[in-house]
């Protein structure tokens, strides 16, 4: 395990470092001088945009700037806002709280619908359960994530008033967007669950099971369930990018102060060194859970680490 | 619920095209129709296309006229879906959206697809350096999740519809170029192939005349799919204010009108959101259907 365990850590590496080149290339692949970027709509003379140029060390070799731009995301100095001239590392880390909250709570959501709706959708096969289950994960793949949101304001926060309609803090603010984030990622899993189950059903250990005079529901739970959530733990890895992308959108609906809505406020107002830094932290995130999901899978499934 | 007869399907589906032989393609229309899903997200779909086609004839007003004194009517049946804050109907805008948003989903998918299935053919054919470096571009592309990439791209080239679509279509493409790539190197072994090279074929012809009409039913299903991916996509990047800009019609930018107007106005946002989802699972279960048709193992 320890040996995998480096294996997999060592492959990071690389990836980390093409994000990181590929985040530090966004400023200059913008058509334009980056420094006329940097004042974005303000007039500007040509002196002070010449002091900006040096500041920022443009004259420098591309290498060099982004060697640079390394070192800084090392020692934590991801730059300033253009528009308020804040730490980047502050702006991004002050908004992660809020973010984890809709992550995580979205994330037990999706978790709980998409396994009792695949699992329930599997052992009642071809009936009208069925039916209605994984037509409700095909509405849920087919629903556009902004809209169920409004949705969801619309009856919950304003027609029946039960809770806030935007904001931050509290679990009430939290109930609507975890449920309109987990609802369309559980689609996805529900579908996978139930094909899961369905396989791990015909498996001869589970007609042993059966065989020997387990009850039902023990052969449900101990024999089926745990072999299907194997494959259901690499996909939860996959899901989380739906999560993550969704979150951006979530947070924008529900004017919640996370990371995604900083991405999309910096993008809107050309903010690049704030675009840079949660984009980058994003990728991070992204990549460390994922990794976390191989390890888990290596764990659960020995044959994986022997490859 | 449908895999019990799906199942049949495709292990008698064989036996039947060796008992009467048939083309190929319209052994997939015959299997196509034989999906109720399939039938169902293809007819609301032609009628969606119609209907966007034929807009201005269905419809007495125009999306872009505004009109005052009509402002924020609810749902009756001079405006079937309510006016906007502007006094524009709604479902005039939402009949001319279709145009834009199914020809964004469309356009998208095809950037995607023209990006992605050279790079595929090319990598899986030769392999070797050029295979390593664009399978290491597609897989520093895929740690950008969802809309992330898209959301890099508008950042680089600035919000607008276009750059919506080429966003998208990037994004999406690394996804055509593996399933390509990996059609390739299965179909690079096969004994047809060898016999082309044999027989003195060029590698451009063998590329195109023999390998790439084995990617076509894999990227029919993956396109069909993604024109339903891409029109949630787009329409995210323009709820967000980066993709179509007021006053197009495109179906996100409706529903990023209407979010100010929720409390007096749900109308605004209901039906633009309606339309998505009509159009995204129509496109599908026609996609579901298309899979199953032309390729059961792509099942799951």
């Amino acid at each position: 395990m320890l040996q995998y365990l480096a294996k997999r850590l060592l492959l990071t590496l690389p990836t980390l470092l093409a994000v990181s080149l590929l985040v530090f290339l966004m400023l200059h692949l913008v058509p334009g001088d980056p420094a006329i970027i940097f004042f974005g709509d303000q007039p500007v003379t040509p002196e002070r945009l010449e002091q900006v140029r040096r500041q920022m060390g443009l004259h420098r070799p591309l290498l060099v700037q982004y060697l640079d731009f390394l070192g800084g995301a090392m020692r934590g100095d991801l730059g300033r806002s253009i528009h308020n001239n804040t730490p980047v590392l502050e702006e991004v880390t002050s908004r992660i709280g809020s973010s984890a909250q809709l992550a995580l709570a979205a994330f037990v959501v999706a978790g709980g619908l998409g396994l009792s709706l695949g699992l329930v959708s599997a052992l009642r096969r071809s009936t009208w359960v069925d039916a209605a289950a994984m037509l409700m994960a095909l509405g849920g793949v087919s629903m556009p994530i902004f809209w169920l949101a409004a949705m969801l304001i619309f009856v919950f926060s304003i027609k029946l008033g039960w809770f806030p309609v935007t904001g931050f803090g509290g679990w009430n603010r939290l109930v609507l967007p975890a449920f309109a984030l987990g609802f369309v990622s559980s689609a996805t899993l529900a579908r996978l669950v139930r094909s899961s189950v369905l396989e791990v059903l015909w498996q001869p250990y589970v007609t042993t099971a059966r065989s020997k005079g387990l009850r039902e529901t023990l052969v449900v739970r101990r024999h089926v369930l745990k072999n299907a959530l194997i494959a259901v733990v690499t996909v939860m890895g996959l899901q989380l990018g739906t999560l993550l992308s969704g979150a951006v959108i979530t947070e924008t609906v529900f004017a919640r102060p996370g990371v995604g809505k900083l991405m999309v406020d910096a993008i809107s107002a050309k903010d690049f060194p704030l675009v840079q830094g949660a984009v980058l932290f994003v990728a991070l995130v992204y990549i460390v859970v994922n990794l976390l999901v191989d390890l888990s899978y290596a764990y659960l499934d020995p044959r994986i680490r022997f490859e | 619920m449908r895999t019990l007869t799906r199942a049949s399907d495709s292990s008698d589906a064989p036996v039947a095209a060796v008992a009467q032989p048939r083309s190929p393609w319209r052994e997939v229309v015959r299997r196509l129709r034989r999906s109720t899903g399939a039938v169902i997200g293809g007819i609301v779909l032609t009628a969606l296309v119609l209907a966007a086609v034929a807009a201005p004839l269905l419809t007495p007003y125009e999306p872009l006229v505004v009109s005052p004194a009509d402002r924020l009517l609810p749902p009756s049946l001079g405006h079937l879906f309510g006016t906007d804050v502007l006094g524009r109907d709604v479902a005039t805008r939402i009949l001319f959206g279709a145009r834009i948003s199914l020809l964004t989903g469309l356009i998208s998918v095809t950037i995607a697809i023209l990006i992605g299935v050279p790079l595929g053919l090319v990598s899986g054919f030769y392999g070797g350096l050029a295979d390593r470096l664009l399978m290491r571009l597609v897989d520093l592309m895929l740690t950008f999740p969802g809309i992330l990439l898209a959301l890099v791209i508008i950042a680089i080239l600035g919000p607008d519809l276009f750059n919506a679509m080429l966003a998208v279509g990037i994004s999406a493409s690394p996804t055509y170029g593996r399933v390509v790539r990996a059609t390739v190197l299965s179909a690079k072994s096969q004994t047809y192939v060898e016999a082309a090279r044999a027989t003195g074929c060029t590698n451009a012809r063998i590329m195109l005349r023999h390998i790439l009409p084995n990617t076509v039913a894999p990227i029919i299903v993956l396109g069909t799919l993604g024109v339903a991916g891409a029109i949630i996509a787009a329409a995210a990047l323009s709820y967000l204010g980066l993709g179509a800009r007021p006053p197009e019609p495109e179906w996100g930018a409706l529903l990023s009108e209407g979010r100010n107007y929720l409390r007096v106005a749900w109308w605004m946002t209901t039906f633009p959101g309606l339309a998505i989802m009509t159009a995204v699972l129509s496109i599908n279960l026609l996609g579901d259907g298309l899979r199953d048709a032309l390729d059961p193992r792509l099942r799951n």
